[in-house]
């Protein structure tokens, strides 16, 4: 009994130190475009505004595309299964269009960055809770070329 | 894919009396659905034996009255009874009802039928009885191919519903939907299209690209819908009859939301450029496009009024998604959801009178229908997750979809069409070979 309840603790702990808000900051799915570069940014529900967390991901994938100069990418704009498919689109499109236009105030030139939105449509957790979720509103930066 | 016109010929025309006959109140919740009896459709021996060899079906009579049966018990405003307490012969009761004895098994209204097979067509004939008054209330009949057989059916359904509740039935119509499968995080989508009552499906893509959102042209063919094809996110048009498709505008990013006017003439859609959503038009003939609204926020899912004059759509220009409506052409943008939640995909009924939405309020989702002015809100079904609601074409029946909740491992997932009436009452699965999304409702394919 006392176990169980120590591990149901446990786990509302883990949670809440992978989310802020309902954004989250764990790193689960999060892939590396270089070290230390993280690929994604996150973001609350119905919301496209860039976090601190975000806006210094993206400072450093700005630095990295500046010295890779080669390299274009693709924004892929997503959002969470708590919303109708149609405007999950739109909001897919304007969460990369945050993330773009941010890359864009520190230097990346607009032809160089793409931008796709999926909506709902291709979420990295499968799952049907706050943490899944909050893994899925997402803004994935993705090597062109 | 093609389809047959129906020779429909007047067969026997009895003036209808204006005494009082058996009638269908489809207004309320009907919780005493008309006892109604589908006799087989009797057939003679030498027709049956070609159509058996043709249709590969027993008694293809009685695979008629079958389709009828189901179709007037889906509807909910029917209960056909069981045809193990039918005393008189297929054949006889055609010609001349005992009508004591149907209503001894409490029936109402009695359908009989005969099917024959002339020069390499079906030739199905049927007649609508009201038991109670003794009296021939309709007869008709039907000349096509006979591959067309279940479409008889439908027609046949289609006009009993008709004369006994005085609106246009829906059931010789067809859904086209998203067929979807395997795991959600790598889900295969594919456009599908199938009769109303789940019948002959057929795929019209391969599942290699992502499709969303098929709807239908009201007046022809024609669908409508969003795919991935090459990663481009755009509109496309498709001809189901000959499987031709085209990108719809020269837009230089994500299209989506389509839908047809009214008149067909045009596709009304969304196109996202620089995080910003707003409402255009594409004429079909001339290839114009037109900005409808221009407004910082998301503006998506627009839908016309019947009469083109008016555009619903939902927008988040007050911080979260609500309904709106505006003139055709734009102008007297108007919020008509004022309740508590968030709303969104409404779509105008085809009677005009009422606007069908998705409604989001503390984490459960809504089916639901409001006045075109917003008023008279009335929440037809609750679920944990369901959107995006198309109308029958007669404006009585709505069809969506409904997800159901995932464990973390992405287990218990399912998506699956559903339909309820606008009383809100008859809430039924509907049938699909797997699991489906996105469901739009033809109209119907003869009248």
């Amino acid at each position: 009994m006392l176990a169980s309840l120590i591990l149901t603790a446990c786990a509302t702990k883990k949670v809440q130190n992978q989310m802020q808000g309902d954004v989250y900051t764990g790193t689960d799915t999060v892939k590396y475009l270089a070290s230390g570069v993280a690929d994604r940014v996150f973001f609350a529900t119905n919301e496209s505004v860039l976090t601190t967390a975000s806006r210094d991901t993206l400072r450093k994938q700005a630095e990295w595309l500046r010295k890779n100069s080669k390299i274009n990418v693709v924004l892929e704009g997503h959002a969470d299964e708590r919303g109708t498919r149609e405007y999950n689109l739109a909001l897919g499109e304007r969460r990369a269009n945050a993330a773009k236009d941010y890359l864009m105030t520190y230097g990346i030139s607009a032809n160089r960055i793409s931008v796709i939105s999926y909506g709902k449509e291709r979420p990295v957790d499968s799952g049907s809770n706050p943490l899944a979720w909050s893994k899925n509103r997402r803004s994935v930066t993705v090597k062109a070329n | 894919m093609r389809y047959l016109n129906f020779l429909v010929l007047l067969f026997v025309f009895i003036p209808i009396k204006a005494i009082a006959l058996i009638e269908v109140d489809i207004t309320r919740g009907n919780l005493n659905p008309l006892p109604i009896a589908v006799s087989p459709l009797s057939i003679d021996k030498e027709s049956n034996q070609s159509l058996k060899e043709i249709l590969r079906k027993e008694n293809i009579g009685s695979e008629i009255s079958i389709v009828v049966e189901n179709n007037l018990k889906t509807s909910g405003l029917f209960n056909p009874l069981n045809k193990d307490a039918f005393l008189q012969e297929a054949d006889i009761v055609h010609l001349k009802p005992r009508f004591e004895d149907w209503a001894l098994i409490k029936a109402q209204a009695l359908i009989t039928g005969k099917v024959t097979y002339q020069d390499e067509k079906l030739r199905v004939e049927f007649r609508l009885w009201d038991v109670l008054a003794g009296k021939e209330m309709m007869a008709l009949a039907f000349t096509t191919v006979p591959s067309n057989w279940r479409r008889v059916g439908h027609i046949i359904t289609d006009k009993v519903y008709e004369r006994l509740t005085g609106e246009k039935g829906y059931f010789d119509t067809r859904i086209i939907y998203v067929a979807e499968e395997g795991p959600k995080v790598k889900r295969i989508k594919k456009l599908a299209i199938m009769d109303q009552d789940g019948f002959n499906t057929k795929y019209l893509t391969l599942g290699n690209e992502l499709v969303l959102t098929p709807r239908f042209n009201p007046t022809n063919q024609m669908v409508t819908y969003l795919s991935y094809f090459r990663n481009m996110p755009r509109v496309y048009l498709l001809d189901i009859e000959t499987g031709v498709q085209e990108v719809v505008g020269d837009f230089p990013g994500m299209t989506f939301a389509p839908r047809f006017s009214p008149d067909g003439k045009k596709i009304i859609m969304s196109f996202a450029m620089d995080g910003n959503s707003d409402i255009y038009t594409m004429d079909l003939e001339n290839r114009v496009v037109e900005r409808i609204t221009n407004h910082p926020s998301i503006d998506t899912s627009p839908s016309y009024s019947p009469d083109g004059k008016y555009i619903c759509f939902n927008s988040d220009r007050s911080r979260y998604q609500q309904i709106y409506i505006m003139k055709s052409d734009g102008s007297n943008v108007k919020r008509i959801s004022f309740g508590k939640g968030l709303y969104g995909t409404p779509v105008w009924s085809p009677r005009g009178d009422l606007i069908a939405f998705t409604k989001l309020h503390k984490g459960k989702f809504y089916i639901g229908v409001m006045r075109t002015d917003g008023s008279g809100e009335r929440l037809l079904t609750e679920n944990y997750y369901q959107e995006a609601p198309s109308w029958s074409p007669n404006g009585r029946v709505l069809i969506f979809y409904r997800e159901t909740k995932s464990d973390s491992e992405g287990k218990g997932f399912s998506a699956k069409l559903w339909s309820i009436d606008l009383t809100g009452y008859n809430e039924r699965l509907v049938g699909t070979e797997s699991d489906a999304s996105d469901p739009s409702w033809s109209s119907l394919l003869s009248n």
